[in-house]
């Protein structure tokens, strides 16, 4: 399989001027208001070394944590199922529904179950899919991947929604009001969640204590989703689980804060057992993660919350948008999660970044995001997947950087070609970094020169 | 090997060395400048909840016909609203789908976020709170706790089958960054403070 070109995907994006426009400033905003509700908690950034250390005592005593869930979920009547990887994540969820001949599924957003392609899987053997999420509907109906982990159609402005709910659940064309549109979306989903024999959560925490798990909405769509049908099945990745409760509010109050900037999601949900004549199947997805755990420099990755605040603070992602990346985690967590699923098939995604750091400063679990991007770069010379001009470019600015003198007459050459040189030469195809962006104004003098002149002696 | 002998096996030999300790988790109490009601409402509305600070000593039924002058079905799993609509254990979750109020008292209620609780205990049926078209929760006053790490500590948390904290009605900006409220469960939350009624001996 050749690898994902994230230059030439975001190429596209960037040509749509007005969807990059919006894309950029949405994205900056969640950030903004992320930043106001971290500043209006004075212990915020003890929550951050707490909710780390929680997490890295959990995944360093992790096969022990998760015996603990299994035998207190068992405990309370819910049925545990393990799968080592996606095809039998797929199989199992399969299994439960049609044992119990479920044809329709209503199911709140799951990354899991995105990562495990289980959608497919199912409908080419006849069971029908509803997602519940808005934005994840939309996505659906319109046949594309989620572009971003918590918000997934955010690349998308009303004009492309009402255009797919015309097109799929009979909205009226030409009415784009966001209002409307998500009331067309919710008349269209009330009669699934009434009827559907089967209905399907993910968590965003498993607590081993009482075997309990938490998800997440604003919607509402996983409680309805888990509190109307008989059925409940909750797909669960094996990294999620904290020891007790008390830990989970130090996650809770960071969660929405560091995702959308507000102090909670509208629903906090904690389900323990099934309701009475009901019941509840909790399945427990390795898909890489025990061999993650292993890797000396990756594995703090599995400490990830899936807020989205490093894509949303990431100027490349949210300038090139989530489905650039051409897989199903994008941003910078993704750049260091994809890699260890396909290293070849994701060798570029590392160079996706300018690893100016906002993204491990922003990591409400304080993961070394940026670090872990440089070192992804590393194995990717190491294990020559480096694409052959990006390997010469490397080679010649190591000689240029090594050569005080080389490095000299090279910086004020460039400045002046830049300040002398017509547009055509600089803006062609030669120099990516004139693609799509202006080339900024040299400065007059370089440090060296303002140094030598200035320093005391 | 079973799936989950291999799963578990893998993560022991693989589980990272050294390991830090599990820390304890600091209740971050502090003095608050006002009162954990004030913070409870000002978070509630943040969060698109309407507050309704007292019944002004009339019955709750008025308060009901002034907020819902349409609500036809009203559906009341607290014995202190009488509705329309009789709810039990038995009932089945899609029977409350024409439902357009739903009345229920939460256990109790937590400042920094203004979340009300919520358990198959105070719902009865648990889809009431996202079936109906409407959700009126009452609130004791006194039954308000600082923030969610006092919260977490509630042992009813590690009974109730389910649990929610719910703050303001369901919501979605999945357009544009436009806030729509009832996405897919109730399009308002309200919730009044009413202090629970003195229990007779």
């Amino acid at each position: 399989m050749r690898p994902i070109n994230h230059a030439e995907a975001s190429s596209h994006f960037i040509e749509a001027k007005e969807h990059l426009e919006f894309h950029d400033r949405r994205l900056w905003d969640l950030r903004l208001k992320r930043d106001r509700q971290a500043h209006g908690i004075p212990e915020w950034e003890e929550l951050r070394n707490l909710a780390s250390t929680i997490k890295e005592h959990t995944l360093s005593h992790l096969a022990d944590y998760l015996e603990q869930f299994e035998t207190q979920a068992k405990t309370n009547g819910a049925h545990v199922h393990w799968a080592r990887d996606a095809s039998e994540h797929n199989e199992i969820v399969y299994g439960i529904l049609s044992g119990r001949s479920a044809k329709t599924l209503v199911k709140s957003k799951s990354m899991l179950t995105e990562e495990c392609d289980m959608r497919p899987y199912l409908e080419t053997r006849g069971i029908k899919i509803i997602e519940t999420d808005l934005g994840e509907r939309i996505q659906q109906l319109d046949a594309e991947p989620p572009s971003h982990i918590v918000v997934p159609a955010v690349h998308k402005l009303r004009d492309d929604v009402s255009e797919v709910f015309t097109r799929t659940i009979e909205a009226q064309p030409g009415n784009n009001d966001p209002h409307y549109l998500a009331e067309v979306m919710r008349r269209n989903t009330r009669p699934y969640f009434l009827n559907a024999e089967a209905g399907m959560t993910g968590a965003n925490f498993a607590i081993a204590e009482t075997g309990s798990f938490v998800v997440c909405t604003n919607e509402g769509n996983a409680d309805l989703s888990a509190n109307v049908p008989k059925l409940h099945i909750a797909c669960i990745g094996i990294e999620k689980i904290i020891p007790k409760f008390e830990h989970l509010a130090v996650f809770i109050r960071m969660l929405s804060r560091s995702a959308l900037g507000s102090p909670i999601t509208q629903y906090t949900s904690h389900f323990r057992a099934p309701r009475p004549g009901t019941e509840l199947h909790i399945v427990l997805v390795d898909n890489g993660r025990s061999q993650r755990l292993g890797m000396k420099d990756f594995w703090y990755s599995l400490k990830c919350i899936r807020c989205g605040a490093c894509m949303n603070t990431c100027p490349v992602y949210r300038r090139s948008g989530g489905l650039s990346y051409g897989a199903t985690y994008s941003g910078p967590i993704g750049i260091i999660i994809d890699p260890a699923f396909d290293i070849r098939k994701y060798s570029n995604l590392p160079y996706a970044s300018t690893l100016n750091g906002s993204c491990t400063n922003v990591c409400p679990v304080k993961i070394n995001i940026h670090e872990q991007i440089y070192k992804w770069r590393q194995i990717m010379v190491e294990r020559n997947q480096l694409p052959l001009v990006k390997k010469e470019a490397i080679r010649i600015i190591g000689k240029v950087m090594s050569e005080p003198q080389l490095y000299r007459a090279a910086i004020s050459a460039t400045g002046l070609a830049i300040e002398h040189l017509p547009r055509f030469a600089i803006y062609n195809w030669l120099n990516p970094w004139g693609k799509q962006r202006e080339v900024p104004d040299v400065p007059k003098q370089s440090f060296r020169s303002w140094y030598l002149e200035n320093r005391t002696r | 090997m079973t799936s989950r002998d291999t799963i578990l096996a893998a993560v022991r030999a693989n589980q990272p060395t050294p390991t830090p300790g599990i820390p304890t988790i600091p209740l971050f109490e502090r003095p608050p400048p006002r009162s954990l009601l004030d913070d409870f409402r000002d978070a509630l509305v943040s969060m698109g909840g309407k507050f309704v600070p007292s019944l002004d000593g009339k019955p709750l039924d008025s308060l009901l016909k002034s907020l819902f002058p349409d609500g036809q079905v009203v559906c009341s799993a607290t014995p202190e609203a009488r509705g329309t609509r009789v709810i039990d254990r038995s009932t089945e979750p899609a029977a409350l789908a024409d439902v357009d109020v739903g009345v229920v008292r939460a256990a109790f209620g937590v400042a920094e976020t203004g979340s009300v609780w919520l358990s198959e205990e105070e719902l009865t049926t648990n889809a009431l709170a996202y079936l109906a078209q409407h959700l009126l929760v009452l609130l004791d006053p006194e039954q308000i706790v600082g923030n969610l790490h006092q919260a977490y500590h509630d042992p009813r948390f590690k009974t109730a089958r389910y649990a929610v904290l719910v703050t303001g009605p369901s919501a979605t900006a999945d357009i544009e960054g436009v806030l729509v409220h009832g996405a897919q469960g109730v399009r308002s939350l309200t919730v009044a403070m009413v202090p629970l009624p003195a229990v007779s001996c």
